[in-house]
């Protein structure tokens, strides 16, 4: 009989850390299959941040470079100009990346970096104990915003996907689910879709994946999976925010600057 | 003889980076140390390295740890207030066990301080900057030769230890110029970096770079081994200069500018009949302990003489045989307060 | 032997080029030599230092309380810096500039050469800090004339060697004006 399931050769036969709902263990696997299937495993170097996605080495059978909170885009940074044949990701989490780090990711993204980040937007801190992040819903108690978040106070929930699509490095930037088989098969595709960017040397590439936290939300896995597809959908869309392929920049790329050993940047490098 | 050269202490560091093999470099700019920047970022594209504007300090030292990951050699440089912001970056590669070379042109604080020169970050950089309670090395240059020698012996301490390796000095001999011999990489027998992230191949185990240790027993077992490390460093690698200290019945504690500031001042002394010698930290960490302990079985005064309120004088304390007396004198760093040969002779004066 | 040496004057006379090159010129001597510039945190026009110590041995503190000899090539710099010569010292004023009538150092050799006056008469008045060098040069024997005229090819950039002859006039017009 054909095999027509199997557990992805990039990821370790090891049972996950994850709390029951949790979905980090779904869109590992994701990216497991996506890195099987353009055949770079033996060629990848992850970076993990801190949080839950710490343990990355523990899953992914693959190298990987711990990067103090919120720094992974430039520690990933320093390991592609470095070793450039290599195919290099972080894996960050809304704390990380779009609070402690957002100079980092930032100017990672502008750089154009030829790297691939996943950023999972849970809307809490969820390794220390559920308090606020910067993704967190207005009205949404945390253990730091007991009375809710007030947009007042603490400002509205970032949304990256959008905010990075923005800058001139970037070739590619999605959000993506997987509280639906639907919106599972997209977030497989658009994952693809950024691994390509990076397997064809063209540039920066961003997936924002919503995912569940039940543990720290409150809630069973189902309700964490509801809120998934009703208020956290509705506030951060999925869709594709940029993707260089299909897009013809407003004004013309400027000539590239002549210097010795030039990088030879993609040509969507510049404004939009 | 080769061909001597005229240049700044921080184009010496430069170009001392290149001739090591570091094609990678990191930096943010900042006064007093931005020819390093501008040195490499003409010369480093020559070359098929890396040069990259950071977006901070953090940025860099963080790129640094990336890039050393991988097995290059790379570097990052600032002045204090920036590598303020490296602690944390410092902290992680000390405990990633990752080879790197930082330089501080040093400038006068707290905060935002000035540009002058300054010795105030002793502290900072020899009892482990960041958090967690480790070391690195640290290098003393005096010199716009050793500028560029210490920068070249950096690489390899930082590759034989694996550990972060800190070149400390200040404008005095970062803006100075002098005479500069470029010497050739000298041949050392590095280890292998096993150790570094590469891809996992088929047959080959997977590569971790870290600083997390949950295990029961882990963190504790890392920790002895970084201070096994240590102890090893304190062992084989002090260096320090002795200056007129054989006949002394003073000698002068310093190290870097001071250090040249008071080899004047003991030459004055001298003409005046007065026996005064200098011992020069060339590491500060590790600190030359046994060369204070030697020195002091026959003299028994110390002045150790910094750009600080008192710094290093805790280890010179912590080094003398126990009936020395160590006196002290210093400045506290900013514009105006660097201390001039005649000064310092009245010191000597003072306390021979 | 060991000379030292202060310059100092207003960013744009070219002090540090003054001192880079009898710097440079003790280097073709294979003299070991010391330059410390100093500036004033203004980019443009503010003040102007540097220090320079030659010697046939080691050259010890680059930094020097009591220079046994000063430049002053401006005002500003003389009421500044007067006291800093060294007892007995030389002092070389730029007398174009500096007014040095009411000050009150009897203990040191004092030369007066109109700098920015010679530097004119030679076409360009950017040449003060040839004319300075030379003078110093020739006052204290630290380097020959000819050292120094050899390192203008390595101080100057590239593009402005074709004014090595004009600049070689200039240190000889310093130099022979301490002999008047």
């Amino acid at each position: 009989m054909p095999q027509v399931f199997k557990r992805p050769v990039s990821l370790k036969d090891v049972p996950t850390h994850f709390c029951p709902g949790c979905q980090h263990g779904t869109i590992h696997r994701l990216v497991a299959e996506a890195m099987d299937e353009f055949g770079v495993r033996e060629r990848t170097i992850g970076v993990a941040s801190v949080g839950c996605s710490v343990f990355l080495y523990g899953y992914f059978d693959v190298d990987v470079v711990e990067a103090p909170h919120g720094r992974a885009p430039a520690v990933a940074t320093g390991v592609k100009r470095a070793r450039p044949d290599s195919f290099v990701f972080t894996y960050q989490g809304d704390g990380d990346l779009a609070a402690i780090g957002t100079a980092e990711i930032i100017h990672a993204a502008n750089r154009g970096e030829d790297i691939t980040v996943i950023f999972v937007n849970n809307t809490t801190y969820g390794m220390t104990g559920g308090q606020m992040a910067p993704t967190t819903m207005v009205g949404q108690k945390t253990s730091t915003s007991p009375y809710g978040r007030d947009r007042a106070k603490d400002g509205s929930p970032i949304r990256m996907a959008e905010l990075l699509a923005q800058l001139g490095g970037v070739a590619f930037s999605a959000r993506v689910a997987v509280n639906t088989p639907k919106n599972l098969m997209d977030a497989k595709k658009q994952i693809m879709n950024a691994f390509r960017y990076q397997v064809e040397g063209k540039g920066f590439s961003f997936i924002e994946a919503l995912s569940t936290c039940p543990t720290a939300w409150g809630v069973t896995p189902i309700q964490a999976n509801e809120r998934i597809g009703g208020e956290l959908i509705e506030y951060f869309p999925l869709g594709v925010y940029k993707d260089t392929a299909q897009w013809k920049p407003r004004i013309a790329p400027p000539a590239p600057v002549e210097q010795p050993g030039a990088r030879a940047f993609p040509e969507f490098m510049n404004e939009i | 003889m080769s061909q001597r050269l005229f240049v700044k202490g921080n184009e010496a560091v430069a170009m001392a980076a290149i001739e090591a093999g570091c094609r990678y470099y990191f930096g943010y700019p900042i006064t007093p140390q931005s020819d390093i920047p501008e040195y490499l970022s003409r010369e480093l594209p020559k070359l098929n390295g890396e040069f990259i504007q950071a977006e901070s300090e953090v940025g860099a030292i963080n790129m640094l740890l990336g890039a050393s990951a991988t097995g290059v050699r790379a570097m990052t440089s600032s002045s204090s207030p920036g590598i303020s912001l490296k602690q944390e970056g410092i902290s992680y590669m000390a405990g990633s066990e990752l080879p790197g070379v930082i330089v501080n042109i040093s400038r006068s604080g707290p905060g935002l301080g000035g540009i002058d020169a300054s010795q105030a970050d002793y502290w900072q950089s020899v009892k482990g900057g960041g958090h967690g309670g480790y070391h690195i090395v640290v290098l003393a240059p005096a010199s716009v030769q050793e500028m560029y020698d210490l920068t070249m012996l950096a690489f390899d301490l930082a590759d034989i230890y694996r550990t972060p390796v800190m070149v400390l000095a200040d404008s005095v001999v970062g803006q100075m110029k002098e005479a500069l011999v470029p010497n050739p990489r000298p041949v050392t027998i590095l280890p292998e970096k096993a150790w570094r992230v590469r891809g996992r191949r088929e047959g080959t185990e997977q590569m971790i770079v870290k600083s997390l240790f949950l295990g029961d027993g882990e963190l504790e077992a890392h920790n002895w081994k970084l201070h096994g490390k240590y102890d090893v460093m304190k062992e084989n690698e002090c260096r320090q200069e002795l200056f007129m200290a054989d006949d002394a019945q003073l000698v002068i504690a310093a190290f870097g500018s001071v250090a040249r500031i008071a080899k004047t001042a003991i030459l004055m002394a001298r003409d005046a009949g007065m026996k005064v010698g200098l011992l020069r930290p060339i590491t500060l960490f590790p600190f030359p302990t046994k060369a204070f302990q030697e020195v002091t079985l026959r003299c028994k005064k110390i002045l150790d003489i910094e750009l600080n309120n008192g710094q290093m004088v805790d280890d010179v304390r912590l080094s003398v045989a126990r009936d020395a007396e160590v006196y002290f004198y210093g400045r506290p760093p900013g514009a105006g307060s660097l201390p001039v040969p005649e000064e310092l002779f009245e010191q000597i004066k003072k306390h021979y | 032997m060991k000379y030292d040496l202060f310059i100092a004057g207003f960013g744009g006379q070219g002090v540090l080029l003054a001192g880079n090159l009898l710097s440079y010129a003790a280097i073709i001597e294979e003299k070991n030599v010391s330059f410390l510039p100093a500036y004033g945190v203004e980019k443009r026009g503010g003040a102007a230092m540097c220090t320079v110590v030659i010697a046939d041995g080691e050259v010890g503190s680059p930094v020097i309380g009591r220079p046994s000899t000063c430049v002053y090539l401006n005002q500003t710099s003389l009421e500044r810096y007067g006291a800093k010569v060294k007892d007995g010292g030389v002092a070389i004023i730029n007398s174009s500039l500096v007014d040095d009538s009411s000050w009150d150092r009897d203990d040191l050799e004092i030369i007066r050469i109109p700098m920015n006056r010679i530097a004119m008469e030679l076409g360009d008045p950017r040449m003060v800090n040839m004319v300075a060098a030379g003078a110093y040069a020739a006052k204290t024997g630290a380097v020959a004339l000819e050292s120094l005229e050899q390192a203008l090819k390595s101080v100057l950039p590239e593009r402005n060697h074709r004014f090595i002859p004009a600049n070689v006039q200039a240190i000889r017009a310093g130099a022979a004006a301490v002999g008047r």
